[in-house]
């Protein structure tokens, strides 16, 4: 059916083998035969055929090269998709042999004029690197030229062929690193990740660690930050001010607003962006927002979980306001109960942890059992976490002792045990309880827990401790391995501080052993026995082993600590899929700690700045002023936005009157200056200039966020912005000739404007829209003087 | 179905998940993340399928995980459902879909807005006109949209009745005691639209109390400048369905509970086995009448069966998956709504130690329990009136009432 010339049945015969490539089936014997389809013009057709060429051409490598020339051709297509398309099929098409075509092709379309070939450009380019190691010198500097570019579509493409190709040439990134912060906001989500991951790690290598000056600050961040947050804010970074270098508030301020995105990879990555770089005390802004992400989907939740758990090993305060979220419904997934279980734990405090138990008494009861014996754990973990409840969670754990779930009580076991190591006081009546229980529970690993307490505690019940290891003695082959271990261990130490009735037990319970089936076991046993009983080995008489014996035994042994398994997960960047399965993924790159020794701040001014003024020393100015509208939707080129406001403020000098259907023009304003009282602006210019004078208090307000973190110059830019409207026209008059001349060069305009309306929102066109918002405001001049003269 | 965008691996790396997938008791409890010696497995679960994607590399597992479900929403957008039996009759979109989606182990076009202008979504008309007329359902021109800065709205949208809707969904998640007091609480809301407006408008949507918000996420096309200063929503929407804001009312402000269950239930292994008694009240629902009630009982392993009367609705109990289903319906307050009777259990088995706890579900129409309220809505840009509609909704979210 290939070869027939009917679009239809070429198109289903590709339909068909698509069909089979998808189910893993192999096709690449039909390939010569669907090759020769790539030069067909129907476009579905074509588009199949690449999908079949990119997942074969490595295969059939002399037969992909026939479809070279094709793609060559196409990248000089008028049609921009088209262009885009033939160069990622190009570049996915891994043979050696065209690496050099390919590297052309990159570089031509880094060039192009289209802002959607540039970022297929470069996602072409860590696709070639991988080819073809080589060529990476060239890579960069292609890599670099698309850094530089300011579309907001190439911009995070580029940072991830950054991060994929040359991530240890930070260098590269000094010149933008101001410019990628304020077009973040505008960035699409999957940029945003890379972009702040990348940013994380530039921050690690370029600024001084926010927390090393104010450790002696470290109560601070103890103290209630919810009564008013804006206020503690604002209060907080005027005093971090000085300390922190502007760069790095930059980077912090222009990723907070992301915390609000629904793409829960994006809140992640500003999370661990905060939690590697903020100062202590700005951190805990983005719990509640991790917390929100609670709510979705369960593969997120989880791996949020396993965020927050690590981050809740260290960072205790930032999460006790949400205790309550971490409560576990019967309805989540085991994994998900046991990460809360784990948090729930390592937030307990003193003043929260009676809520916790309760709920942890709760979970106790519930039906599945690796939650339950988790619960058990964490109930054992707050006790000995929190010494003013020990002994409640103690009396708790023995009431559970009489569970009838032989899970919970071996659980138990385990834990009170753990617990009673922590403090050897007077617990007898607990020990002589868990005695008893070595009748009843059958669990390995419990009864193993019991008798290890009791050898370790034997002074304390002399009594019992011999009966249970005659008793045990009886039943010793049936013992797991586990529990015989323990059983040798408990008769050795009987043995040594009661000799006198234990001590043919002991050395019956040994012989058993000796014959064993298991080599520990016998091992075990053999060892032992020349210990306490050297008579066996004459020749060294009783050694000094013998004598030490009861140190070895009994000496006191370190409680141990129960901690969160979660605290080695330090030093894994946060949300890394390293971090997640807390083993060294490939290429994951770590984070470096911050310098010690401030690196010269300036090194990233020195270069910035000349870098700017270069291109346009007239625009320093406006730049900054433009960041103000960069949170909206920030047009990409921002000289050219600027002038078209420009153009707006001179038209209303030329005519301030009414001029109800310069729509154009109005529309302009509302997307440039939105602090305006929208509402206002539709039809009265007049008045709206009063309403802007009166509303100046309350823009400055707004403004004064920027202000802090927009060093010195900021404050007089503002005030320029402010007073554009009047001031401006002489000045604005020669910008205007330059930048008239630069965006004529880029924009070649692909889409041709429909409507004038259509046109005003389209950026390449922004040339366009100043002629015509300047001829229509001329001719509503025109309008306006008949319409005088008439009256 | 596999598809592979760098070089290929073969398909025996899924082994390791069907290993796992063995392994757990229940889909639910695959995690998402398996490492393999070479590979790593991202995997999420939808719709009662898996979509499993392979990683050779260090990556953001959220990254992987938030794209699979992007992925899995654009293929419910395309075909209004996501089931296997669809995935495998669309392959072919299916394929051209994620061809548009991912370049490289990189997303390049994620929003549906303009995915529908590059690969025609399928219906049968279109069907039949395209094997008409020879035209494929894929655009040979790029979609405008991609190129502006405003990428989720495609240009030239017309529409003769320019309407745009609103729903106000709020969800309660909630722990109740077994004495019946509350533990936590919360709410979720969502503010889902439907906007159908021709050309380039710019909506702002503000609130008559906004304060109440906790915590907020948007959609892209908000602008969070003008949110922080004002509280006001505003933004130039995408074309058709989408979610514009979900918010978080937290466990700090208080939340009412508009409904109250009492309950019995005692399982004991003497006699006949145990008995339940369930009464269903409404509280706190501002005068509105609670709908679609629906309580959801796992009970334990060991009960056989139920012998259950109720005065309202039905209920249904499975034996294998030992789920006791109620459907109540709406709640009469005159006369409220009760089951009781007895439950037979597996005689031999060991005693009960504690009782399930129960998952109630509801809807109540016209109230935001928050009560949050839209204050009113501009639109600016456009020249013409557009019929406006906001409808506020109810439900339970994870409710859950432990006995």
């Amino acid at each position: 059916m290939l070869d027939s010339n009917k679009d239809n049945l070429k198109l289903e015969a590709m339909k068909r083998i698509i069909g089979m490539v998808a189910k893993g089936r192999e096709a690449s014997d039909l390939f010569p035969a669907v090759v020769k389809n790539v030069v067909s013009k129907n476009i579905e057709v074509k588009k199949l055929v690449y999908v079949y060429l990119v997942r074969y051409a490595e295969e059939q490598q002399d037969l992909a090269l026939l479809s070279i020339s094709t793609f060559q051709r196409a990248l000089k297509d008028p049609n921009q998709l088209i262009r885009a398309s033939a160069l990622r099929v190009l570049s996915s098409i891994r043979v050696t042999m065209i690496v050099p075509i390919v590297m052309l092709a990159i570089k031509d379309a880094a060039a192009d004029m289209s802002p959607y070939v540039r970022k297929t450009a470069a996602h072409a380019i860590p696709k070639l690197y991988s080819l073809d190691q080589d060529q990476k010198e060239e890579l960069i500097q292609v890599l670099e030229k698309l850094l530089y570019d300011k579309t907001t579509l190439v911009v995070g493409s580029a940072v991830m062929a950054f991060e994929e190709v040359c991530p240890e040439r930070i260098d590269l990134i000094h010149k933008n690193f101001r410019k990628l912060c304020s077009l973040l906001v505008d960035v699409d989500e999957w940029g945003q990740v890379v972009i702040i991951n990348m940013l994380t790690r530039y921050a690690r290598s370029q600024f001084t660690d926010p927390n090393l000056q104010d450790v002696d600050e470290d109560e601070e961040s103890k103290r209630p930050f919810y009564e008013d947050e804006n206020e503690v804010d604002e209060e907080q970074q005027e005093k971090r001010a000085p300390t922190l270098d502007p760069d790095h508030r930059l980077l912090l301020r222009s990723a907070k607003p992301l915390l609000q995105s629904r793409n829960a990879a994006v809140v992640l990555s500003v999370a661990q962006l905060y939690h590697h770089t903020a100062p202590r005390s700005e951190v805990h802004q983005v719990a509640k927002a991790m917390i929100r992400l609670l709510r979705s989907h369960r593969e997120v939740q989880d791996i949020v979980l396993t965020s927050i758990a690590a981050t809740a090993t260290r960072r205790k305060v930032m999460f006790e306001p949400f205790l309550k979220s971490f409560f576990v419904r019967s309805s989540d997934a085991t994994h998900i109960k046991l990460l809360k279980l784990e948090i729930l734990t390592s937030l307990a405090t003193e003043s929260s942890v009676g809520i916790i138990l309760r709920e942890l008494q709760t979970y106790v009861a519930a039906h599945d059992p690796p939650f339950v014996a988790a619960a058990i754990q964490a109930i054992g973990r707050c006790a000995s976490n929190i010494k003013e409840v020990t002994d409640t969670c103690l009396n708790g754990l023995v009431s559970l002792l009489s569970n009838k779930d032989q899970a919970v009580v071996a659980e138990s076991v385990v834990v009170i045990k753990k617990l009673l190591q922590t403090q050897p006081s007077a617990h007898r009546e607990i020990i002589i309880q868990m005695a008893k229980l070595v009748d009843s529970v059958t669990v390995p690993q419990a009864r193993a827990s019991i008798l290890w307490l009791l050898g370790e505690y034997s002074e304390r019940v002399p009594k019992i401790a011999p009966d249970v290891l005659r008793k045990m003695a009886k039943t010793f082959t049936s013992e797991e391995d586990i529990v015989k271990l323990q059983v040798m261990t408990l008769a050795v130490k009987l043995c040594l501080t009661n000799p006198k009735q234990t001590k043919l037990l002991c050395q019956y319970v040994l012989q058993l052993a000796k014959y064993d089936q298991n080599y520990d076991l016998r091992d075990r046993a053999r060892f032992l026995r020349h210990i306490i009983f050297p008579a066996d080995a004459e020749s060294g008489g009783p050694t000094r082993l013998s004598k030490q014996a009861k140190k070895i035994f009994l000496a006191p042994k370190p409680a141990p600590v129960p901690e969160s398994h979660f605290k080695d997960r330090e030093q894994f960047q946060l949300g890394s899929l390293s971090h997640y399965i807390n083993t060294k993924a490939n290429g994951y790159q770590e984070l470096p700690p911050f310098p010690l020794e401030a690196p010269d701040p300036k090194a990233r001014d020195v270069e910035t700045e000349p870098q700017v003024m270069e291109q346009a020393p007239l625009f320093t100015a406006k730049k900054v002023s433009s960041k103000k509208d960069s949170k909206f939707y920030s047009d990409t080129e921002s000289p050219e936005d600027e002038s078209e406001e420009d153009e707006n403020s001179s038209d209303e000098d030329d005519d301030d009157d009414e001029e109800e259907e310069d729509s154009s023009s109005d529309k302009d304003e509302e997307e440039d200056d939105n602090e305006d009282e929208e509402s206002s602006g539709l039809e009265e210019k007049l008045p709206k200039k009063v309403v802007k004078s009166n509303a100046k208090p309350k823009s400055d307000e707004e403004e004064e966020e920027d202000e802090s973190d927009e060093d010195d110059s900021s404050s007089e830019s503002v005030s320029d912005s402010d007073s554009e409207d009047e001031s401006s026209e002489p000045s604005s008059v020669p910008k205007k000739q330059t930048r008239n001349a630069k965006p004529a060069k880029e924009s070649t305009p692909v889409v041709k404007p429909k409507s004038n309306l259509d046109l005003l929102l389209d950026l390449d066109d922004g040339v366009f829209c100043q002629l015509i918002s300047k001829v229509l405001s001329v001719i509503f001049c025109f309008q306006f003087l008949q319409h005088l003269l008439q009256s | 179905m596999e598809k592979h965008w760098k070089s290929v691996i073969s398909r025996s790396v899924c082994d390791y998940f069907f290993d796992h997938q063995r392994k757990a008791s229940s889909p639910e409890d695959i995690p998402p993340v398996i490492a393999t010696p070479h590979h790593y497995l991202i995997s999420v679960y939808r719709s009662s399928m898996f979509f499993v994607a392979v990683c050779t590399t260090e990556v953001a597992p959220l990254f992987v995980v938030e794209f699979l479900h992007r992925v899995v929403d654009t293929f419910e957008d395309y075909f209004s459902e996501c089931t296997e039996s669809i995935i495998k009759e669309h392959y072919v979109v299916v394929y051209e879909l994620l061809d548009e989606m991912l370049d490289n182990g990189f997303p390049l076009a994620t929003e549906s807005n303009i995915l529908k202008e590059l690969i025609k979504p399928p219906n049968i008309l279109r069907t039949i006109a395209n094997t008409v007329t020879g035209k494929s359902n894929v655009s040979s021109t790029l979609p405008s949209g991609q190129l502006s800065n405003i990428p989720w709205r495609r240009t030239g949208v017309k529409y003769t009745n320019n309407e745009a809707y609103f729903d106000m969904i709020e969800e309660v998640d909630a722990i109740i005691d077994k004495s019946g007091s509350t533990v936590c609480a919360e709410i979720q809301g969502y503010i889902d639209c439907c906007i159908k407006l021709s050309g380039m408008p710019d909506l702002s949507l503000s609130f008559v109390n906004p304060r109440l918000f906790d915590d907020v996420s948007f959609h892209p096309c908000v602008r969070f400048k003008r949110w922080e200063s004002e509280r006001v929503l505003s933004f130039i929407p995408p074309d058709g369905n989408f979610r514009l804001m979900s918010y978080h009312i937290g466990s700090q402000s208080i939340v009412a509970i508009p409904v109250y269950v009492r309950h019995s239930l005692c399982l004991r292994e003497s006699g006949s086995g145990g008995r339940l008694d369930i009464t269903l009240g409404p509280k706190q629902t501002l005068g509105r009448t609670i709908e679609n009630v629906v309580l959801e009982i796992p009970m334990p392993k060991s009960v056989l069966n139920c012998g259950l009367v109720t005065n309202q609705g039905k209920y249904t109990f499975d034996p294998v998956s030992k789920l006791l289903v109620w459907e109540v319906g709406r709640i009469d307050v005159t006369k409220l709504p009760n089951i009781r009777g007895t439950i037979s259990l597996q005689s031999g088995s060991p005693p009960v130690e504690a009782n399930p706890s129960i998952n109630v579900k509801f809807t109540i129409n016209q109230l935001a329990v928050s009560g949050l309220k839209v204050n009113r809505l501009d639109m600016y840009g456009e020249k013409y009136k557009p019929f406006k509609g906001v409808k506020y909704i109810t439900k339970a979210g994870k409710f859950q009432v432990r006995m």
